[in-house]
């Protein structure tokens, strides 16, 4: 968990114009003043800690702190320690988000940002914090606006975009399962991007779509859309709905026996909501974006899972604790690199990292690419398991790790124009 | 001067001073300038319902639809027609305030439990709405891709979009102009009749006053004022989400109102300030801050229903 | 099409026998104590959970009858030192306790079983579906309408011939004669209260085997419950039922024809019914204004 430290670096003149209030100001605004030399390095994270996302977002934090403990018994960044002041962003509310960023930025004069689980709020938060110069990663809202047509010199993404999920997934499921697809696709920016990658992808290689189900954003129940969906016939039932509106449609997937009849499976995939579903409803061919259980030998790994469970109650590590991991120690490589935290020439050190190998925990190669500061990461294609293999913990077979920058449209694709300012 | 009328004076220059000095004394206490606007504008909604639910006795558990209305006009006034911070408003406040009047020539003859049912399903309708109609809306990603613009005054412009401390002052006029309003038509003989409804609607109707009209009224107002409010808040932002037509934040105002005490003026503003600021350092504090609000709910109605400065009024006379 | 319309109009049904579950527990504790409930899909959603932690101990089906009773014994308990003290007042009191409650169910389930949902799986016997032509009504969905069946079957008779449920009913129309007829309305009012928690519950227990259990469960499920009293006309369980039942019917059959509405449907319907019948559709006028 993190624990919000307090406010270091507190304004000592204001403190003797408060005089009298001083006590008072003790109880409003607890604050501590650094004991070390040199004020810690600030890293502002505003992810949802309630509501829907609050799973995901507590796993990202899980592993920001393991990474920030990590660098802190190291010296921290630049011979400075790491302080992490985390908000609650809530799951949807971007006025809170926004609050949330400007108080990070304003009030604590954070060096670095990073935000969000939630797409819309991740959005809402770049505006703010480009309009303050300050560096920010988004650790897991997978939009393609936000390295596309919308990309900023100082906001990097470390999940994937939709497109990357469309096109690693397309191949895969024309091969094992045939050309005839229906879609169920939520209904708003995420899974109409999602859904027109697949489209494409499908159309590339000779498929035809037979329907395409639009189901609105926190939909329960979703018999109305399989009765559509499987009177069309379809050879595959892509379903591309995420987080709980999965966990309810995969479920009445299985309770109706459609994945007896019709191959189900889908694009982005995650741990937290397969370990919501019964494992009935565990069914289908997908992709995660990082998975726990690799090949032996994998650099760091074990090393990772094991500090993950000490602070997750026991726990593995998903997708998200990964993105956390990441976000934090590609920070401190660009500030080591740049010799600097100041937020320019960060960015510029961050645009084409590569990530090492105990940092990557996983065989490609991964690294931000400049054009549109986005992570190439790997996707990893397999099979869902209902029981595990063995390992009541092991909920996915991993069957290939697709390399990042052969599943990523192209820079000029992605409408990214980036401008670095001088 | 009487004794009562000095001692309004003074705790009304109060009032104003700590407003326009907020963002140089907040920061001593933790605050910050975005947090003194977010108050005004936040304050400024419950006072708005609360010249509905505090003056009129009708409680509107949906307001926060004129309040998204006006949030979402004024962006999209300033995204797609013109990109100007005035017009944006008043597109927002007309935009929600009509739509208030529309909809509450609906629901006034409906009273109490019934009221606050309706209020609360027709807020959701607009929830609704902008979550879906993404093509314009935004859907669940929200309304972007728009500003507040610098004010254009031909000799001059001041620009509010980089500096918080312009746009708070910014907020601030807006603010005393539309308490001015309130304080106004209160004092009217309209406002009077209003008082008169809320203290015993019968004993009013007897004496010929065509009740359903008043309340149409004061509930448009109502809305205009709160569809203002909305136009402010996305203006705060440069945003505009599904979240702002929800019911939980019809809720949080009518906390606010309730939590400063309804019967006054003042008393929503009040509450605003301590709900908010409350609920901002509390979610710094603990990710249970959820609970805390709760609790804190639960114990200003069972203990404190007047309110903070019923409370104080209460000490005082007693 | 046209069978496509017809398994529609047969799976509205099941989803709205749901909403009147759910709506009738809130319509009954409006009647009587004038309280919105807006902690209900709170309730629901311990029922839900509290059938979770039961499962491993007293199996899918013990958890389903012990679920209910415990929730409806928290039910009992908020009731008895909240909401009672606050009978008499403007209703906007009960509201807000309500809301505040919503607050820290959420907040205290999340505390108690994690943020990440839980797997709930229901008996494999009632996963199949019952025909392969008809295959969306599965053993589970039928299950589920039996249910609530029963339970207002049972609920219609308790109300209208037993002592207890014709004193609810009386209350509903007027507390104060009821009270003067020397009638222990406190008592009344706890155990309608209760009752209501109890089909919260139930609605909770029945969810979790059908959707995925988190904390936020709830939220979805509220608004439909409220929009089905207003259509049904408030103060009216029937009415409640049968608003249930169509609004059900009619986001099913809207997500065939215009799925981006097949919610936005059911608040068209209420300000319809609110139009053309502002009472609703067998609501009394006078009840509650």
């Amino acid at each position: 968990m993190i624990k919000r430290v307090g406010v270091a670096g507190f304004d000592r003149r204001a403190l003797l114009k408060v005089g009298a209030a001083a006590g008072l100001a003790q109880v409003a605004a607890p604050f501590v003043i650094s004991a070390r030399g040199e004020a810690p390095i600030k890293i502002g994270v505003a992810n949802p800690l309630t509501g829907t996302y609050a799973a995901p977002g507590k796993n990202e934090s899980i592993g920001m702190q393991l990474a920030v403990d990590q660098l802190n018994a190291k010296n921290g960044i630049l011979g400075r320690q790491i302080e992490l002041l985390a908000e609650d962003s809530t799951s949807g509310d971007a006025g809170a988000a926004v609050q949330k960023t400007r108080k990070l930025i304003e009030r604590d004069n954070v060096d670095f940002l990073v935000g969000n689980v939630n797409s819309a709020l991740a959005q809402a938060m770049a505006q703010v914090s480009n309009e303050k110069g300050v560096l920010h990663i988004v650790p897991g809202g997978h939009t393609d606006p936000i390295t596309g047509t919308d990309c900023k010199w100082n906001v990097f993404r470390v999940c994937n975009t939709t497109r990357m999920e469309a096109n690693a997934v397309s191949d895969l499921l024309f091969k094992t399962y045939g050309k005839k697809w229906h879609f169920i696709t939520p209904d708003y920016a995420f899974g109409h991007t999602l859904y027109q990658g697949c489209e494409a992808d499908l159309k590339k290689l000779g498929g035809t779509v037979t329907g395409n189900e639009l189901t609105p954003l926190g939909t329960t129940d979703f018999s109305a859309y399989l009765i559509k969906a499987r009177a069309a016939n379809p050879d595959v039932l892509v379903v591309l709905v995420q987080g709980n509106d999965m966990v309810n449609c995969l479920k009445q997937i299985s309770q109706f026996g459609i994945d007896k009849q019709i191959h189900v499976a889908g694009t982005q995939q995650e741990l937290e909501p397969v370990e919501a579903m019964p494992p009935e409803a565990r069914v289908g061919v997908w992709m995660f974006e990082w998975y726990w259980k690799q090949a032996a030998g994998t650099p760091g790994l074990d090393q990772f899972i094991a500090e993950t469970r000490k602070r997750s109650g026991g726990k593995v590590p998903t997708a998200r604790t990964w993105f956390g991991y990441v976000t934090i120690h590609a920070y401190a490589l660009a500030c080591e690199k740049a010799k600097t935290i100041e937020a320019k020439a960060a960015a510029k050190a961050l645009a084409d990292l590569e990530l090492p190998p105990e940092i990557k925990l996983q065989p490609n190669k991964v690294y931000f690419r400049g054009g549109d500061h986005q992570l190439m990461l790997s996707a990893f294609l397999g099979e869902l398991l209902q029981t595990g293999d063995g390992d009541p913990e092991n909920l996915f077979k991993v069957n290939s790790i697709v390399a990042g920058d052969s599943i990523a449209p192209s820079v000029a694709d992605t409408g990214c124009k980036m401008n670095m300012p001088a | 001067m009487t004794a009562g009328e000095y001692r309004r004076v003074v705790v009304l220059a109060a009032i104003w001073a700590a407003l326009i000095f907020a963002p140089y004394w907040m920061p001593v206490f933790g605050g910050y300038t975005a947090l003194g606007s977010r108050v005004l504008v936040l304050g400024l909604g419950a006072m708005a319902l609360n010249f509905l639910l505090g003056f009129t006795g009708v409680l509107s558990f949906g307001h926060a639809a004129w309040f998204g209305l006006g949030a979402y006009a004024c962006g999209l006034t300033l995204k797609f027609i013109i990109p100007s911070t005035p017009l944006g408003l008043l597109a927002g406040t007309l935009v929600g305030g009509v739509a208030g009047a529309l909809l509450g020539a609906l629901l006034v003859r409906r009273r109490g439990v019934y009221f606050a049912m309706v209020t609360i399903a027709f807020g959701q309708v607009f929830y609704y709405i902008a979550f879906q109609w993404s093509s314009v809306t935004g859907g669940d990603d929200g309304l972007r891709g728009f500003a507040r613009q610098p004010l254009d005054f031909s000799l001059f412009q001041i620009d509010l979009l980089h500096s918080d401390l312009a746009f708070y002052y910014f907020v601030l006029v807006c603010f005393a102009v539309v308490v001015a309003v309130m304080a106004l038509i209160l004092r009217s003989p309209f406002g009077r009749t209003m008082i008169a409804i809320r203290e015993n609607e019968r004993r009013a109707r007897f004496l010929g006053i065509p009740i359903e009209l008043h309340i149409w009224i004061a509930f448009t107002l109502s809305c205009f004022f709160m569809a203002f409010a909305g136009g402010l808040y996305a203006l705060l932002n440069n945003f505009a989400d599904p979240r702002v037509l929800h019911y939980s934040l019809s809720g949080d105002f009518v906390i606010m109102a309730v939590m400063g005490g309804m019967r006054m003026f003042w008393g929503p503003l009040l509450g605003a300030v301590v709900f908010v600021v409350l609920q901002d350092y509390l979610s710094s504090l603990t990710v249970n801050w959820m609970s805390f609000i709760g609790v804190l709910i639960v114990l200003i109605v069972l203990f404190f229903p007047r309110g903070i400065l019923g409370l104080i009024r209460q000490r005082r006379t007693a | 099409m046209l069978q496509l319309i017809f398994f529609n109009v047969t799976n509205g049904l099941i989803i709205g026998a749901f909403y009147a579950l759910m709506a009738i527990g809130l319509s009954l504790i409006l009647n009587l104590s004038g309280v919105i409930n807006f902690a209900h899909g709170g309730f629901l959603v311990i029922g839900g959970y509290l059938a979770y932690a039961l499962t491993p101990r007293l199996g899918f089906w013990g958890a389903l009858i012990v679920a209910p009773f415990l929730t409806a014994l928290i039910g009992f308990a908020v009731e008895r030192l909240l909401i009672r003290r606050l009978y008499g007042r403007d209703p906007l009191y009960s509201l807000l306790l309500t809301f505040g409650l919503a607050f820290i169910i959420e907040d205290g389930t999340r505390q108690i079983w994690g943020a990440n949902g839980l797997p709930f799986s229901v008996p494999a016997a009632l996963t199949s579906p019952l025909s392969y032509q008809f295959f969306f009504i599965t053993g589970y969905r039928m299950f589920m309408v039996a249910m609530v069946a029963v339970v207002v079957a049972l609920l219609f008779v308790l109300l209208r011939y037993t002592r207890i449920g014709v004193r609810i009913r009386a209350g509903t129309l007027d507390l104060e004669t009821v009270a003067a007829l020397g009638v222990n309305v406190r008592a009344l009012r706890s155990l309608n209260f209760a009752v209501g928690i109890f089909l919260a519950g139930l609605a909770g227990v029945l969810a979790a085997g059908q959707i995925g259990l988190e904390p936020t469960m709830g939220d979805a499920l509220l608004m439909p419950s409220f929009i089905a009293i207003i259509v049904g006309g408030v103060g009216s369980l029937t009415g409640t039922l049968l608003g249930g039942l169509l609004i059900g019917v009619a986001s099913g059959l809207t997500a065939v024809i215009f799925p981006s509405a097949s919610e936005a449907v059911i608040y068209v319907m209420m300000a319809i019914v609110l139009l053309v019948r502002p009472r609703g559709l067998l609501g009394e006028e006078g009840m509650l204004t």
